[in-house]
Order: structure tokens, then sequence, then C-alpha cells
């Protein structure tokens, strides 16, 4: 029956109810974007970093992976030293350099990847095949589209220019086996992977060296004991859980949360005071209807009851409303946001997660049943006889 | 039908009530010493200028508002410090009120608006239709009870809330104004109403400037300046 008058009072003022349910729903929409983005980049980096099951990266002493241009000596003794470890399971080195491509009289720079591919998890082939021979390079669309390249095209790609001369060195003609997409980078890069044998061979650098070391560690083994067991053999290498990696970005995504926080806090709070002053004009409105129920033996508790649900209902229909709202703007921000220039990596700023659909559903009822409050305080302390007789002389 | 009758004494009992409004910084003195009993069975108009406190004391005798000193006793109960828990189940179980605005809830039908209040004691959805839909009958409204306030006449919409005020078998009805928004024609069809209801044995108060109203009542009391001046 109360939900029943709940409803009719609400259903009276449609156009009234139906505002007020999309006012609601924009700042639910709000709230759970911003429940999305304090959570959603860190759960997305947190997958994004086990996509390929690497637990751990080793990075020169005192670096991030790729941070400098630094790079870890003795490659195979490195190797020989983790497989003493039976918690280890793979071991990817990667090198990183930078590389010309001279197609015509343009030169086009972008990044590469030396890379073992029976061990990568650099990269998805999308098209053609990896490279299994020592002159086959993989590219990202974004370069292939550069230079105009397709699969089965020769390229002249040279790791060294000096701009006072004018040369090139490391220059060697490869040749584009496959089309990828770079887990780790922003589609708006050019990149490319080779082996890493033959990135070494065009460098000038000595040979056998790495940027960083991907780890993949045994089911079941602890992978902070195997982090803590590396830095003790090696020395000159950092080692990296997705734990350490979590903390590291989520000190530097902290700002981006306490914002989120604030602007998630006043959406609700924007959402509280328009379900309260809806709900105070109800009830001022019904003050006689309220009264005579009351007279008739209506229960104090009942006429709270039902101004409240009062409340509830519009922060439900409007979270719900609001919920798939949320959803679409936070596609839309997320373009916005990630055409942010020198993003390194393909973070979903809006990871939708039930959990924060809940958590904002959740925020929304709590604040609905509390913008009730206070007119349904209003509603049940009415002087009865009072509110009759000002009814009357109306 | 038959309202809660057994017990002895008046069912209205009323000894030396004054009712004092704070109106700024001045007091306005609606009742100055009211001393009334109203008998089990009997139908009382109370009639007199506008002004006079009649509504007030309506209010007091159906325990909405509270006297500033003196007591009210209703089928023998004090009713004049009651708590609002208290006094809200009293009003459920022995008080029946029609006003003058007619006051259904327009989104309801005839028949949920007469099972409100027997909603709120908790009676059974099965037993609250059967006795709506007998109450709505008795005061000739059989056909209307899928019928919303907005589908009604002034009449009607009394009659419904007059068939909401006897939802819980009250030992008292009080109505204020019944007639005050009707034609004179619709106004007859209460008036005759009540004089059913009071004969099947509701005892029945009601406050009114109408004459044809005031003069079907067994029993006329007038008021003046917050004073009953004959009874
Ligand atoms: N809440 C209030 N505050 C101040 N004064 C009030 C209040 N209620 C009633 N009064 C005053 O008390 C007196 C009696 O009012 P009451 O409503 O009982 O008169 P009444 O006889 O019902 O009049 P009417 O026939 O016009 O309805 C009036 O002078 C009125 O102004
Ligand atoms: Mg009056």
């Amino acid at each position: 029956m109360r939900l029943a008058l709940a409803q009719a009072s609400l259903i009276r003022h449609r156009a009234r109810t139906v505002l007020a349910v999309l006012g609601v729903a924009v700042a639910a929409a709000m709230l759970l974007d911003m429940v999305m983005l304090a959570t959603g980049m860190r759960e997305s980096f947190r997958e994004l970093l086990l996509s390929r099951g690497f637990e751990l990266r080793l990075a020169p002493k005192g670096t991030l992976p790729f941070d400098t241009d630094a790079t870890i000596p003795g490659v195979t003794a490195v190797i020989a030293t983790l497989r003493t470890n039976p918690d280890i399971l793979e071991i990817s080195p990667v090198l990183g350099a930078s590389i010309h491509i001279l197609a015509g009289n343009r030169d086009v720079s972008g990044s590469a990847l030396g890379i073992d591919p029976s061990v990568q998890g650099d990269y998805e082939l999308l098209s053609g095949r990896d490279v299994t021979t020592p002159d086959a390079l993989v590219a990202n669309d974004h370069l292939l589209s550069q230079i105009g390249a397709r699969i089965g095209d020769t390229l002249d790609v040279a790791t060294g220019y000096d701009p006072q001369t004018r040369t090139y060195s490391g220059q060697r003609k490869l040749v584009v086996t496959g089309r990828v997409k770079f887990i780790y980078g922003a589609n708006d890069q050019s990149a490319s992977a080779m082996r890493r044998e033959t990135l070494e061979g065009m460098g000038r650098q000595a040979r056998d060296r790495a940027s960083l070391f991907m780890i993949r560690v045994r089911k079941g083994a602890d992978a902070e004991q195997v982090r803590d067991w590396i830095e003790r053999q090696l020395p000159n290498v950092t080692a990296i859980s997705i734990a350490t990696a979590i903390a590291q970005v989520d000190e530097r995504l902290s700002y981006f949360r306490q914002l989120a926080f604030i602007l998630g806090a006043v959406s609700l709070f924007v959402g509280f005071l328009l379900v309260t002053t809806l709900v105070t004009v109800s009830v001022n409105e019904r003050a006689g209807e309220i009264a005579v129920m009351r007279a008739i033996g209506v229960s104090r508790s009942h006429v709270v009851e039902q101004v409240v649900l009062e409340g509830v209902a519009i922060s439900f229909a409007g979270a719900v409303l609001g919920l798939a709202l949320g959803l679409v703007t936070a596609r839309y921000l997320h373009t916005i946001l990630s055409a942010f220039p020198g993003l390194a990596m393909a973070i979903d700023f809006f990871l939708f997660q039930p959990k924060a659909a809940w958590s904002a559903l959740g925020l929304l009822i709590v604040s609905g049943i509390g913008a009730g409050i206070y007119p349904a305080w209003r509603a049940a302390s009415l002087p009865i006889a009072e509110s009759l007789r000002r009814e009357a002389i109306a | 039908m038959s309202p809660n009758i057994g017990g002895q004494g008046p069912i209205v009992s009323l000894r030396d009530v004054r009712r004092d409004y704070a109106l700024g910084a001045e007091r306005v003195h609606a009742l100055q010493g009211v001393t009334l009993d109203v008998e089990r069975g009997d139908y009382v108009a109370i009639v007199g200028p506008s002004g006079c406190g009649k509504s007030t004391l309506l209010n007091l005798i159906g325990v909405i508002d509270q006297p500033t000193s003196g007591t009210v006793a209703i089928a023998g109960k004090r009713v004049d410090a009651m708590s609002d828990r208290e006094a809200t189940q009293f009003r459920l179980r022995n008080i029946g009120f029609v006003f003058q605005r007619f006051y259904l809830l327009p989104i309801l039908s005839a028949l949920e608006n007469v099972a409100l209040p027997m909603a709120e004691a908790k009676v059974s959805k099965a037993e609250r239709a059967k006795r709506a839909s007998e109450l709505l009958a008795y005061v000739g409204l059989g056909n209307r009870e899928r019928h919303r306030p907005s589908e009604l006449s002034g009449g009607e919409q009394q009659r419904v809330a007059i068939a909401r005020s006897l939802a819980n078998g009250p030992t008292l009805l009080l109505a204020d104004e019944p007639t005050g928004e009707l034609d004179a024609r619709t106004g007859t069809e209460i008036i005759s109403l009540f004089q059913r209801l009071n004969a099947d044995g509701t005892t029945i108060v009601v406050v009114t400037h109408d004459e044809d109203l005031a003069s079907a009542a067994r029993r006329k009391i007038h008021m003046r300046d917050g004073r009953v001046v004959d009874g």
C-alpha cells in the first residue's frame, strides 16, 4: 500500500518526476564514471601487465622498463643464472632501440624491439608470420601506414643517423613478414619488432645486451620470493613484480584518483540535493493530504516510510538510467583521454567492473534514503490540526 | 456497521477545556473553558459564528490537537495528553473523520481509499476488500468501486470519505463542515446519510454553518467566543 502511495505521488507529477529522474541520472552517470576512473586505470594496468602471464620484469638497476636507454649486459649469463631457479619458467629478453626507415627520400622513425619470437610477450600477430628469419620484421599498423608498406615489402632500416654528416649507420634490408599489435604500446606510435640478434647486429653497442627481461614464474610459486632471489643473484638489475609496478603506477595516478573522488562526491551531493528538493516540494504540496492521513490514523512511521520510499524510487530510477548513461559517456571520455599525447600504454581509463556499478548504485540508494530524511521528518512532524486549518483557509 | 458500543457514561466528556494559540506576542483564547458531554448514540451539531472555536473543539475531541488546560475523555479514556503514537492508534480504532474538502487520495480508487485505514489497522487484504465494498454499498456507491476521485462528483466523493471514516467501525464520527463544498441538493444526500448512520447506532458530532444539517441533528450546541452558550 505504501509503495503504491509513493508511486502514486510520483505519477501525479509525471513531468516533474521525469525531470528529477533525469537529473539524478546525470549525477549517477558522472558518479559511475568517476568510480570507474578511480579504480579502472589500476585494474586495467594490472590486467595489461598480467595479460601475457609475465609476473616479473628485470630492468637495469634503478630504472623502470624502457625508462632510459640503459641496458643489461651479458644476456647469456643472466639467463644461465635465472635458469638455476626452478620457479622460473620462461625468460624473455627484450632489446629496445629507435630505428629509421628510409622510404624513398623520406625518413620515418619509430621504435624497434629485439625479441625472441618463441618467448616474446610484447605483441600479438594480427596477420602474416612472426620473425622466424634473421631478416624479418613485424610492424604495427601505424608504422605500416606511415611508410605505405605491406607484408612482403622490403624496407631499408637503419639504427643510427648522424645529423651533421647526414649519414645513416647500422643499415640493413628487412622484409615485412607480419602485422602486429603491441600490447604495451599506444596505437599511435610507430613500432616494430625483429629478432634480438638482428637488432644487435645493426647497432654499434656491444652484443648480448637487453633492455628488459620478462619472466614467467611457475604456477603456485611466490613471485615476490623469486623477485628477491633475482635481486640477490643479479646486483645490476632491478626486478619489478606486478605488485610493485602497480604500486608505482598507483602513486602516479593518485592525482587522477583524487580528482575522480572529488568529482564523484560532488555528483553524489548534487543528486542528493535534487532528490531532497523534489521530495520536500512534494511533501509541502501534500501537507493537507498528509495531515488527513495522519488524522484518520496513519502512523508517523508510515508517513516517513512513504516519503523516504519516494526519494529512493527517484534515486533508483535515476541510478539505473544513469548507469547506462555512464557507460556511454565513459566510452566517449575514454576516446578523449586516450588521445592524450605521450600516453605510453593502451590503458582503459574507464574499465567497467560490476563492482564499480554496484558501488555507484549503492551510494545512490543510500543518498536517496538520506535525501528523504529531511522531507520525511517534516511530513512526520506536521501539526495535524494546524495543517488542516491552513489548507481550509487556502 | 454497529460501532463499539458498550461501557457506561458519556462517549465524549470535556471539563473546563481551554485552548490558547500563540499568535506572535499575543495569545488567542480559542476555547475559554468548555465543559460538555455527548452521550452514546447522540447526534450533535455544533453551531456558532465564524471564529468561535468550533473546529478547535472538534479537533480536541478528535485527538488531533491537545488542550492548553482541562481534560478530554473519549469513551472513558483520557486523550488530552496522549503521545503521538497512542493518539494515532486511538484515532485509527475509535474516531472517524470527515472534512469539508474530502481529501481522498487522487491516485487510489474509491475502494482503495476506503480500505486505506483498514490496511493501517492491519486488516487482511480479503477482509479489507469485502468491508470496503460493503461500506461503499452502504453509502450508495456500490457501482463506483473502481472509480478514481476525479471521476466522481463532489457529493459522491464526500460519500466515499464518509465510507472511509467508517472503515474501522469508529466509536465516534466527527465531521467539520461536511456539506461546505456541496450544493444544496447534494448536501441533502449527506444529511440523510448521517441520519441513517445515527439511526444505525453511530454517535456523530458535526460542526456546521448549514442550517439544514444542524436541524437534522438531535441536539444543537451553540458556541460564542470560545464558550458553549447553551447545550
Ligand atoms: N493555529 C492557530 N493559530 C492562531 N490562532 C488560531 C489557530 N487556530 C485557530 N485560531 C483562532 O482560534 C479561533 C477559533 O478558530 P476555529 O477555527 O476553531 O473557529 P471556527 O469556529 O471553526 O470558525 P469557522 O466557522 O470559520 O471555521 C479563531 O479566532 C482563530 O483565528
Ligand atoms: Mg472551522
